[in-house]
């Protein structure tokens, strides 16, 4: 294992040991102390932490990450803000930024690499940034050890997935619906199916995000996949006035919720 | 102006950078576009939809008291004599022809002055299609006459609540409905942006507007134009226009941008809303928003093909002020007795700025759009100016 970068190699050992996934997001500079928030969903059993870079057009994202990306701008975040207070953060766990590829470009591929490494960062999503257009960053990015992570979706076809899979860096992140970031009433049924795709095509670590709330989802969306991305629900009561203490709170429930016995 | 091949690309700029989700849906777009526009029965029954309900040919008329005045020979595509009012129907009657081709029923459409937005109704009425569109809450209120008529047309209009709520974000909204409903639902995108294969496409089916200023030119004069030019928000119009005279070197184009929302002028490289072209942004690469009195060219990116035209130096990009706007469009009015859109006024801002260089020659502007939408803003401007 050891020419894994060490995003796959923690959550692969994670899985073997028998633990599902559990990352939970938080977008950067979402209040003063949203760096907390990173340490308190270490403390509370995260396996690594998703750190969202707030956007101005986030596409793929709801209502309530386009709410918490808007008021962590007017609050005055940005990419290099965010970095420079990861460099801080002793999380523990691997972090994962997940970023729209404009202010990566923007920032530079090679200097955005090399940065987000020197902020303890082990990995990236960038939803925007298709195999298609892959290549303009994929040299960068393993020049500086950092994972790309690839998002699947239910439509990806067969020899599409096959070939994302391979792409794939970290984990690969199944998208469990047709639709934007949120929290929904029922885990959709596309999830399962996809998962099942995924474990059937590749060995990496699959983690499904999207619309994952409560501690059923997670588990009903962890019977074939290894983990699950929390994200809206938790802003959600963070835009509500959560501190980390609560939202750490929130992230042991889940924890506790995954690992109970099936 | 050529076909860009599966990655889209006009030069470095172009491309497909969108969520998974969609990747299925452009390619399927890229190939249904790709054997529809190779097929005589579906031109054959495009361009009898252009003739028959459009109005095409639209004319090319000289201008010859405005002419006079400049001391040039300005002729201007009359694009808003189409129906609907602007060249926008072009690429409407094309995407929804298509979008029956795929047996997609619904159409998703965005909209900043509302011109786009009630041709997409329009088409959709035509058709026999369901057409959801997305307009910025503030363009709404601005443009409060169009949403009444998409309602009209049997459209149902949404407001895009986030951001600045302009143009920007209904755009954003529209790729948000899309990636919910592609399965069922074509996007049918306003201008040459977004991911291929929409900068290729709508291109090619805006062409007709310089295909036919073109013949129309020589036709009339015997000659090509020294000089075509266009207002560009994200381009469509004036892309059109280019497309048909790209081929003759010695033909200059020069696109004109509002001051406020000059992607050209003062924007760098970036990736928005699918590809990449220059873009207005803040030094940390967030999106900024453009201002001008026109809603319609209230865009902070460009077109891709526009990027690269600018890159390589075959067209020109030139920046004209509001003001400057608001004296072409009385001059037009008064001179000609054509109410201009306040999005072709800003080519003829241009042109009457640069009456001394434009001297003596043959001057081709495409007027994209008629006025009756901006008439109310313009009065409330200058009743503002008077008081």
């Amino acid at each position: 294992m050891a020419d894994l970068l060490p995003l796959e190699a923690h959550l692969r050992e994670r899985r073997n040991s028998g633990h599902k996934l559990l990352v939970p997001y938080v977008t950067g500079g979402l209040g003063k102390d949203w760096a907390e928030v990173v340490r308190a969903y270490a403390d509370a059993g995260a396996d690594a932490i998703e750190i969202g870079i707030p956007f101005s057009d986030p596409v793929m994202d709801g209502p309530t990450i386009q709410e918490a990306s808007e008021a962590a701008l007017d609050q005055g975040a940005n990419l290099g803000a965010i970095l420079q207070e990861l460099r801080d953060i002793d999380a523990g766990v691997p972090l994962v930024l997940m970023s729209y590829v404009n202010l990566v470009f923007h920032a530079g591929y090679a200097r955005f690499a090399a940065e987000a490494i020197a902020s303890n960062v082990s990995g990236v999503i960038l939803p925007d940034l298709p195999m298609e257009e892959l290549g303009e960053w994929e040299p960068f990015a393993k020049e500086a050890g950092l994972a790309t992570v690839q998002l699947a979706s239910p439509l990806t076809a067969d020899e599409r997935l096959a070939r994302l899979c391979a792409r794939s860096q970290g984990f690969v992140y199944g998208v469990n619906l047709l639709g934007v970031t949120g929290a929904r009433t029922d885990l959709a049924e596309s999830s399962t199916v996809l998962a099942t795709r995924l474990k059937a095509t590749t060995d990496l670590p699959v983690i499904m995000g999207f619309g994952i709330a409560t501690v059923a989802h997670a588990r009903a969306a962890t019977v074939e996949a290894d983990g699950v991305i929390v994200a809206s629900a938790l802003m959600r009561l963070r835009l509500d006035g959560a501190g980390p203490e609560d939202l750490g709170a929130h992230v042991a429930e889940l924890r506790a919720g995954l690992d109970q016995p099936r | 102006m050529g076909d860009p091949g599966g990655t889209g690309r006009f030069g470095e700029f172009g491309g497909r950078y969108i969520p998974e989700t969609l990747i299925p849906a452009c390619a399927e777009l890229d190939a249904a576009f790709r054997e529809a526009w190779a097929d005589p029965a579906f031109r054959s029954e495009l361009d009898s939809l252009l003739t028959n309900y459009a109005g095409r040919p639209s004319l090319l008329y000289e201008a010859t008291r405005l002419s006079a005045e400049l001391g040039c020979t300005l002729l201007l595509k009359r694009e808003d004599l189409n129906h609907t009012g602007s060249h926008k129907i072009n690429n409407v009657l094309g995407q929804a022809l298509l979008s029956k081709r795929m047996g997609k029923r619904r159409v998703i459409a965005e909209t900043g002055a509302g011109q786009h937005g009630v041709a997409a109704a329009t088409a959709a009425a035509l058709l026999g299609l369901e057409c959801v569109v997305y307009m910025g809450e503030v363009d709404m209120e601005r443009q409060a006459l169009n949403v009444f008529r998409m309602r009209l047309l049997g459209a149902e209009v949404r407001p895009a609540l986030s951001g600045s709520r302009t143009l920007k974000d209904a755009i954003n909204e529209a790729m948000r409905d899309w990636v919910a409903t592609v399965e069922t639902s074509h996007y049918l995108l306003g201008s040459v942006m977004g991911p291929h294969p929409y900068p290729w496409m709508v291109r090619e089916l805006h062409r007709v507007i310089g295909d036919e200023a073109r013949e129309q030119c020589r036709a009339l004069l015997g000659r090509d134009p020294d000089v075509v030019t266009a207002c560009v928000g994200g381009g469509s119009n004036a892309i059109g226009l280019f497309s048909g005279f790209a081929e003759l070197p010695a033909v200059e184009m020069v696109g004109v941008e509002p001051a406020g929302g000059a992607a050209v002028g003062r924007g760098v490289p970036g990736i928005v809303h699918g590809s990449k072209s220059y873009l207005l942004q803040d030094e940390y690469g967030q999106v900024a928003e453009a201002e001008s009195i026109s809603a319609g060219l209230d865009y902070p990116g460009i077109g891709p093909e526009h990027a690269h035209l600018a890159e390589m130096g075959r067209a020109r990009y030139e920046k004209v002020t509001d003001a400057e706007v608001l004296d072409a469009f009385q001059v037009l009015t008064r001179t000609e007795g054509i109410i201009p859109a306040l999005e072709p006024a800003h080519a003829l801002a241009w042109v009457l700025r640069a009456k001394d260089e434009l001297a003596g020659k043959v001057v081709v502007l495409n007027l994209s759009g008629r006025g009756d939408k901006d008439v109310a803003q313009v009065a409330d401007i200058l009743d503002r100016a008077d008081g």
